[in-house]
């Protein structure tokens, strides 16, 4: 075990699968230099500027022709910069990336890893700041990847770059300096699917990913000084979401609440809670309750963006009210 | 517009021109018999014919190997038989039938054969744009000597991805052909009446591309000139754009009548069906009347036998509704009917 950054451990895998297959390439703005947020440091002086490939602002293109070098047998990582910008690439992803291999009758795969740094992040605002992970989950061909730890950012994004479908992988800026053990091991892989269970507990599940997991690890742990106990479920495959361990946890705790740092209108919150009213409705001893964004766009200024974040004590707060329920 | 009055005598090979002549027929008679099934009610969904303009895709894929690629658009029957597709599995999968070339998935707008170096039509205008490029950038990067052509209309050039596109093609140096096929309409639309500027040449050598214009009802002009123009860009001349002049004789789809053109200017057109005028100068280079009619009875017998087929083709099985979305994350099929 080394303990690196979020940062580091998606440059190590990068680099890793560069180097085990020549058919990965990286593309995207300003990668020659390393990337905006460091993430790929170091990578054009080990693979040239063929693989690390330095890209005009054309997002639709960016994703475009990776589509169509995926078609043609290579695999590449495009980067989108910020979550944002790849709105400018959403024919390309939606109608193009995840569609191709079905309408072509299975002729072809596209595989391709569409970085997509994602979330609130120091004073950004509307247009650099938004999580929209419950967008890709609607559209069948696309898996959909949040990792939280730097462990998961690595072995994740390795698998992520070895799996055949397109996969939208969403980081989290305010992540990138977060440190964590990661596994030494050459091929640390982590599955595409599982989820990760965070903490135990027995008084109540909660469902959450990417940057929300740190707030609900907190939350969780000011709960257990008040006498809660929260099971922490770090989903970190949206789509496909593992049901096996939610609905394990949910039979033991009886309760659950969703939290996402997305809007919560048709946010996928509102999937897992749908699909564990379905199903376990039976069990459940108090209303399932969900937390995410208003359906606001995110303010400049601090104090309005703090009115869209969620806190640990605001995750506490409803907890308690639930197993008090 | 190039003069077609004045239309160059190229030195074209008579067996070749014979050989451009039977592929355009064949295009022609694929395409008749779609419109009667579309019409009749037996092929579902929008089909776009490229009627009048067999020439471009006649003589553009003549000039490619196997190996290479195209990407096409919604308009593209003519492009996916002249690179070499089996019109039986096109015909199938007009009709959604099993052995279709996509297993009756994707239906006229999304035809593909990656065997055949076909890269995929598609319903989004110019969305082929990138994909090409992208083709193009992958034969570079695993080094292949690969050559691959783009074909869209004269529609798509009002789109961002074409600007992109081409400009990364040029920056990149990529081994691509732009084929711009003006046929004077987007839809319903006056092409001119919504394209600001000089037009799509102009565009193109702003970026940097050569570009070149061509008759593209002559199809031993398109011949010539793609012939010249292939083995440039394969041995590294960079990307190429080619605008071919035509006119989409029938309407946007098979059920529109096209009311909202010039009658007269529309009907005139039909004698410069790029089919005639290749007959007749097969005949003035000594091909026979009994000659040119075995090919046109033979184009029309073998797209019978294939829509026929199609016909009494069976659906995919309904589980088909559920496969080849994904590896990961895959939705399970349960019979709905
Ligand atoms: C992005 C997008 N916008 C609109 C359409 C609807 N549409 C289909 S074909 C077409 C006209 C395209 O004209 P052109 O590119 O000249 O091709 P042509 O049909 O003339 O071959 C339009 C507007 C579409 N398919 N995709
Ligand atoms: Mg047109």
């Amino acid at each position: 075990m080394s303990v690196i950054s979020y940062q580091e451990a998606a440059l190590q895998a990068v680099a890793e699968e560069m180097r085990r297959d020549h058919r990965v390439w990286a593309l995207g703005e300003d990668l020659g230099r390393g990337g905006v947020f460091g993430q790929y440091r170091g990578l054009l002086e080990e693979f040239g500027p063929q693989r690390i490939a330095d890209t005009p602002i054309s997002e639709a293109t960016i994703m475009g022709a990776s589509v169509g070098a995926a078609l043609v047998g290579t695999r590449p990582v495009v980067e989108m910069r910020f979550a944002d910008f790849a709105l400018c690439a959403v024919d390309e992803m939606v109608n193009q990336a995840a569609k191709a291999r079905f309408m072509f009758g299975g002729q072809a795969r596209v595989p391709m890893v569409i970085r997509q740094p994602s979330g609130m992040w120091r004073s950004s605002a509307a247009q650099h700041s938004q999580s929209l992970e419950a967008w890709y989950a609607h559209i069948p061909g696309l898996v959909v990847v949040a990792p939280y730890t730097p462990a998961d950012n690595k072995g994740l994004l390795k698998s992520a770059i070895r799996c055949d479908d397109p996969v939208i992988y969403i980081e989290h800026k305010d992540n990138w300096a977060l440190e964590g053990e990661v596994p030494d091991e050459a091929d640390y892989l982590v599955p595409l699917g599982p989820a990760r269970l965070a903490r135990t507990g027995n008084d109540l599940t909660l469902v959450t990913w990417s940057k929300m997991v740190g707030v609900a690890e907190k939350a969780a742990a000011l709960a257990s000084l008040q006498g809660m106990e929260i099971e922490v479920i770090d989903l970190r495959t949206i789509w496909p979401w593992d049901q096996e361990l939610v609905f394990a946890s949910v039979a033991k705790t009886k309760r659950l609440m969703v939290v996402h740092e997305a809007v919560q209108v048709g946010g996928f919150g509102a999937e897992i809670a749908a699909t564990v009213a379905e199903h376990m409705a039976h069990v459940l001893t108090a209303p399932i309750c969900r937390m995410g964004a208003p359906r606001a766009p995110i303010s400049y200024a601090k104090p309005l963006e703090n009115q869209l974040r969620i806190t640990p004590e605001q995750i506490v707060a409803t907890a308690s009210r639930q197993i008090g329920h | 517009m190039p003069n077609n009055d004045a239309h160059p005598k190229h030195n074209i090979d008579r067996d070749r021109l014979v050989e451009l002549y039977r592929t355009m027929r064949r295009i022609r008679a694929f395409e008749e018999a779609a419109e009667k099934a579309s019409l009749s009610g037996r092929v579902g969904g929008a089909v776009h014919l490229s009627i009048g303009q067999e020439a471009i895709a006649a003589g553009v894929c003549a000039n490619l190997r196997r190996s290479d690629q195209i990407t096409t658009t919604h308009r593209g029957h003519g492009h996916c038989i002249a690179k070499g597709t089996d019109p039986g599995a096109m015909m199938l999968e007009l009709f959604g039938k099993q052995g279709g070339t996509c297993g009756g998935k994707g239906g006229s707008m999304h035809i593909a054969d990656f065997q055949a170096g076909m890269l995929g039509a598609n319903g989004v205008v110019a969305a082929g744009i990138p994909i090409a490029v992208g083709a193009a950038h992958g034969a570079k990067l695993l080094g292949e000597d690969r050559v691959v052509v783009c074909f869209f209309g004269d529609g798509a050039i009002n789109r961002g991805p074409f600007m992109e596109g081409l400009n990364w093609a040029s920056v990149f140096h990529l081994p691509v052909l732009f084929v711009c096929e003006q046929n004077g309409f987007a839809s319903t639309t006056h092409s001119d009446a919504v394209t600001a500027g000089p037009g799509a040449n102009a565009r193109a050598e702003s970026l940097g591309l050569e570009a070149f214009e061509v008759d593209g009802n002559d199809v031993a002009a398109v011949d010539g000139l793609v012939g010249d123009l292939i083995p440039r860009i394969r041995g590294g001349a960079g990307p190429k754009f080619l605008s071919a002049q035509t006119y989409r004789l029938k309407g946007h789809t098979s059920v529109d009548p096209g009311h909202y053109r010039d009658q007269d200017y529309a009907a005139a057109q039909w004698e410069k069906d790029p089919l005639l005028r290749t007959a007749a100068d097969l005949r003035r280079l000594g091909v026979s009347e009994a000659q040119l009619a075995l090919i046109d009875k033979g184009a029309d017998a073998e797209m019978k036998v294939v829509t026929d087929a199609a016909e009494a083709a069976d659906y995919p099985a309904l589980e088909q509704a559920f496969t080849d979305i994904q590896d990961i994350g895959a939705p399970v099929w349960r019979d709905q009917s």
